[in-house]
Order: C-alpha cells, then structure tokens, then sequence
C-alpha cells in the first residue's frame, strides 16, 4: 500500500474542492441568473471536460503548462522553478478538468431557487451579498455538497490528466491512481488489489453519504 | 408630493402604457385580464423590474427616473411585497422569515417586533413552524407580517388570495379590510377578481395590454365603464350598438334605436341625435316581469324574448335571453334562483324584461372593440 499516492491523492482532492467551491459558486451563479450573449458557448466551455479524452484535455494542458507557453514562462519567472510535473499543475489540471462536476450541480441549485424568492429577499432590504449568504447560499446547499463530493471523488480517481501534465513522481504527483497503474506494471498484484479496494470503498461511502445528506436536506426544506 | 406617482411607457417586450397616484393609506387595485401588465407594473415598483421609460417616485424621493438616470436599487427602496405564491423563505421559521426583514433593528429589537407583527396577522404561536408545515392561508398571513415588518412606504399586493381556498380567501379579506386601519401607506392590489377589487380598494385602475383604459372608484367603473373595451374587461356583457335618437329633457330621457328597438336612457345631452353609440346595461338592472301576471306597470324598456339558457350557481341563477326583436343581441341577467323557479325560467319558455333607463350607459362606439373585447375575453388571454 502506496501511503504516501494515498496521503497525496487526498491532499489534491481537499485543496482542489477548497479552489472550486468560489468558483462553481461564481460561475453557477451566472450561469443560473444571468442572460447574456455567448452563454451557450460559455455553459458547452464547461462541460467541455466531460466529452473530452482525458489525454487530449492533457496533451493541451502540458503544452500549456511547458516552459515554451506564456503561462509556463510566467510560472518560470515568478516561481524560479518549472509548472510542468509539479503539485501545482496538478492541482491546476484539476481543477480545469473537474469545472463540469463543479459548476453543473451549483448551477441547477441556483436555478431552482424560484426567482420571486429572490425577488423577496431584495424587497426584505437584504443586498445582494446578505442575499446570497442568507437565502442563496442555505437554499443551494444540497447542489453545492453534491459538487464537492462529485469533484472530490473524481479527483481521486483522475488517471489521464495527471499521467500527462504530472508525472509520477513519488510525493510529488503520485497519485494512489497512478500508484495502481504503477504496480500492476511491477506486477504488483496484492498492492494493486488492496488500493483498488480502498479506492472503491471511500469512493462508495462518499457518495452514498451525499445521497444520504441532499435527501434530508430535502425533507428540511419540503 | 405625498404617495406613490407612477409614470411607465415602453413599447417591448412588454407593452406598458400607465400612469397613475396612489394616496398614504390608499388601496389602488390593478385589475385586467393575466398577461395585461399587472405584474410587471408591480415588479418596477419593487425595483426588479427596470422599464425603457418611466418615472416612480414615493413621498419626493424618486426611486426610478429614466430621464436623470436614477435607479434605486431593490433593496433600498423600502417596499413591502406579498407575492403570489408568497415567496417565503423556506429554510426559516415563519419568525425568522418575518426578522429577515427586521434587519435594521437589534438582534433583540427583532425578535420582539417579529412576535409583534405575527400576533397582528393572527399566528401568533406559530412562530417556530417552518412555510412547510404551515397551511395556505397561514402562509400568506407569514407573507403579509414580512412585508409590513420593514415599514414601508409602498405595499404591493400581487394576487395575494388566489392560492388559497373559497373559506380562507373570505376570512382573508375580513383580516385585510381590518388591517387597513393600521396602514398609512400606499397600497397597489395586483387582482384579476374584481368582487375582490370592489371589496379591498378605494380605486380601481383597469389595464389590458399595459395600457391603463380607466382609473375610478369600483362602483362607478363598474356601472359607468368609459369604452366598450372597458366594460367587456369588466366582464359586463350586456354590452350592445345603438344609435341617440333624440333627447327628452321633459321627460329625462335620452332615446336610443337598438336595432329598431326604441329604448329610454338616463338623460346624456352630450350625445348628439344620430350619434352612433356603444351602450351597457348593467346585470343588475335588467328586470324579470313575473310571468304568471304580467304587469301593466312595468312599461320601461320591456324586452320580450325566449330564455336560450339558466345556469344555477347556489342561490343565483344566471339566465340568458334572446330578444325577439334580434336574437342576435343576448341579454344576460341573473335572479335569486327562487324567483326563477317561482317563475318556472327554462329554456325555451317566453319572458320578458326591462332593462332599467337609470342603469343604460352610453359610450363611444367602437368600430373594432367587438373583435377587440372578445379576444381578451379568451381564456388563457
């Protein structure tokens, strides 16, 4: 068992949630509320990773990522050390490839959020970020839990992507996917059994726990 | 400048042609067919809805003026709305819901002025139960407690009964008709009802495809409609063409020709002899003659005619009759059903009626209002 890809693998999927929660909030918002030229464009940009190849999301985000680009020369200059194979391009990586999983579910939080009750909250003198915190936020929750689980869970598993834009360098970006990759290719098989094992297990009991919590939330709000 | 002073115009998307006041203490109701702009005059009150052009300003501060380019927004604007499906909060008890409103006043303050101000619509007791577990009724009571909670300047009503029952709605109107001794602010009632209308508000203001047709009080639109697009919104049907025969002044009578029938209106001298005119005669004053002794008496405007329909609605019954003169010109009355049983009203038997000169009134005529008035008149119009 692969602890240090285990304890890795958790640390992106945290940090990655922490980054998407702001973003999936802002960008679901927007897309929930606002009209505005170019919106189907903008709604297929964010769905755009669940069609892709994993490999070609990754063989854009590499090339992005490399020193040759705008941004990985920005990186160089600012960090004095490369983007490409590093913690932080995963973590980047991540987040992009899991923007879907994020913004979708929020999104159809705040749609469903009936637009007179917004309406009211502007007319009970609240402003719009008191509306937000107050109504907005407590009425979207089940669809914000469900975006953390799912991007979570999917950042877990994430094989591609972080093949291609990380590597596998132990503690760095070896993640327990490619630490599984990684043993069976050594032949490994009790290692690889056990951490598939463990992967389909937490992968389970996170979802079912969402189930589970957006059901009574469900209840609560009738 | 006391009150609400509303002036909107655009042509799209939605057409809206209005302007009206709306006195401290006042309730002006909007009625006219769903579609007709109501709502959305409402919306622009509140500030969630920006028209191409207008002007809304409540006691000399102006909250909407598109020619100075000031737009107050929303949650400035001090407005109490109760919306149709009442909008409450659903994560919060009907007390929170009613202190997201209080904000202005201390944790304390609110709490207190929150139990106050359910108390006053009667839930007191119910402060902890949450929109869910609370019946329609008790909802829209929760809905009316929030929007007065912040005092303010304007209260806007849009169909706040129509969600709940017959029993609820009545009781409803006592708590309101009581509640307004309280109220010192402008009140605008959004109503497709106009029963409702007649009951809650001081002035009835009638729209139908944005434009404002005719403001007054209920009573006086409601006999004395200004077009034949007025009344037929007003759903008054006996609305017919005429033409002024002459005027009486001896006698008070203006005479109409109704399609060869020569009929006695309320004296309106305004109306030159030969003028074509549109004409209504309100339900209630077209008279049934009692068919077992016809009477000699009742000599003004008789109209003999063989009843085409009844309709029993409880202790009223509507009848329709087609007059022999031109069964093409229906008149609809109704009488307590007693009397149409009594009187032995059904289909196919002969019955006549006078249509009273003090209830005829005289409007311009409309070449299209006929098409016009039956087109709004399409359910889902």
């Amino acid at each position: 068992m692969d602890w240090t890809a285990l304890g890795l693998s958790l640390q992106l999927g945290v940090v990655n949630v922490l980054c998407l929660v702001p973003v999936g909030i802002g960008v679901g918002r927007v897309l929930a509320y606002r009209r505005f030229r170019g919106k189907g464009l903008a709604e297929a940009a964010v769905a755009l990773p669940l069609v892709l190849p994993p490999t070609v999301l990754g063989y854009y985000l590499l090339v992005a990522f490399g020193a040759a680009s705008p941004i990985g020369h920005f990186w160089q200059l600012v960090f004095d050390q490369p983007l490409v194979f590093t913690f932080e391009a995963l973590l980047i990586a991540s987040i992009i490839f899991n923007l879907p999983f994020a913004i979708q579910p929020m999104q159809r939080a705040f749609e469903a959020i009936p637009p007179e009750v917004r309406e009211a909250a502007a007319c009970c003198g609240m402003s719009p970020w008191r509306a937000l915190l107050s109504v907005e936020l407590p009425l979207a929750w089940p669809g914000i839990v469900t975006a953390m689980v799912l991007s979570f869970a999917h950042t877990l598993g994430e094989f591609g992507i972080v093949l291609m834009v990380g590597g596998s360098i132990p503690g760095e970006t070896r993640t327990i996917a490619i630490a599984i990759y990684d043993r069976v290719q050594a032949f490994d098989e009790a290692a690889a059994g056990q951490m598939s094992a463990l992967l389909l297990a937490l992968s389970l009991s996170v979802i079912a726990l969402t189930f589970a919590f957006s059901r009574r939330v469900g209840r609560q709000l009738g | 400048m006391e009150g609400l002073h509303l002036s909107l115009h655009q042509r799209e998307p939605i057409p809206l042609d209005a302007s009206f006041d709306c006195m401290p203490g006042e309730v002006l109701a909007l009625v006219g067919p769903s579609g007709g702009g109501k709502t959305t005059i409402l919306r622009a009150i509140a500030g969630s809805y920006r028209p191409q052009h207008g002007r809304i300003s409540v006691n000399d501060e102006t909250w909407y003026d598109t020619d100075a380019a000031v737009c107050v927004p929303c949650h400035r604007r001090t407005v109490g709305m109760v919306f149709q499906n009442y909008a409450l909060f659903p994560h919060m008890n009907a007390a929170a819901n009613v202190m997201s409103a209080l904000r202005h006043l201390t944790r304390r303050e609110r709490t207190a002025r929150a139990t106050e101000l359910l108390s006053l619509v009667n839930l007191a007791g119910l402060e902890d139960r949450k929109p869910a577990a609370l019946s329609g009724g008790q909802q829209q009571r929760v809905a009316v407690a929030r929007a007065l909670a912040r005092q303010p300047r304007v209260l806007l009503l849009d169909e706040p009964f129509s969600a709940v029952d017959k029993a609820t709605r009545q009781r409803l109107y006592r708590e309101i008709a009581e509640l307004r001794r309280v109220l010192d602010m402008p009140v605008i009632l959004v109503t497709h009802d106009l029963d409702e209308a007649a009951m809650l508000a001081d002035r009835l203001a009638v729209l139908h495809r944005g434009r404002v047709l005719q403001i007054g009080a209920p009573e006086e639109v409601a006999v004395k409609p200004e077009s034949a697009e007025v009344a037929r919104l007003l759903d008054l049907r006996n609305v017919f063409d005429g033409e002024v025969v002459h005027h009486d002044p001896d006698s008070g009578y203006t005479i109409l020709d109704w399609n060869g029938k020569r009929l006695e209106a309320s004296h309106r001298p305004h109306w030159s002899p030969g003028a074509r005119v549109s004409w209504v005669v309100p339900e209630g004053f077209v008279l049934l003659h009692r068919r077992d002794r016809p009477s000699r008496g009742e000599h003004e405007n008789p109209v003999r005619g063989s009843i085409e329909a009844t309709f029993v609605t409880g202790q009223t019954t509507h009848i329709t009759l087609r007059p022999h003169h031109d069964a093409m010109l229906p008149v609809h009355f109704t009488v307590p059903s007693h009397v149409a049983r009594r009187n032995k009203i059904v289909t196919g038997v002969e019955a006549t009626v006078s249509l009273l000169a003090e209830g005829i009134h005289l409007m311009p005529a409309q070449a299209d209002a006929h098409a016009e008035g039956f087109e709004a008149h399409q359910p889902g119009k």
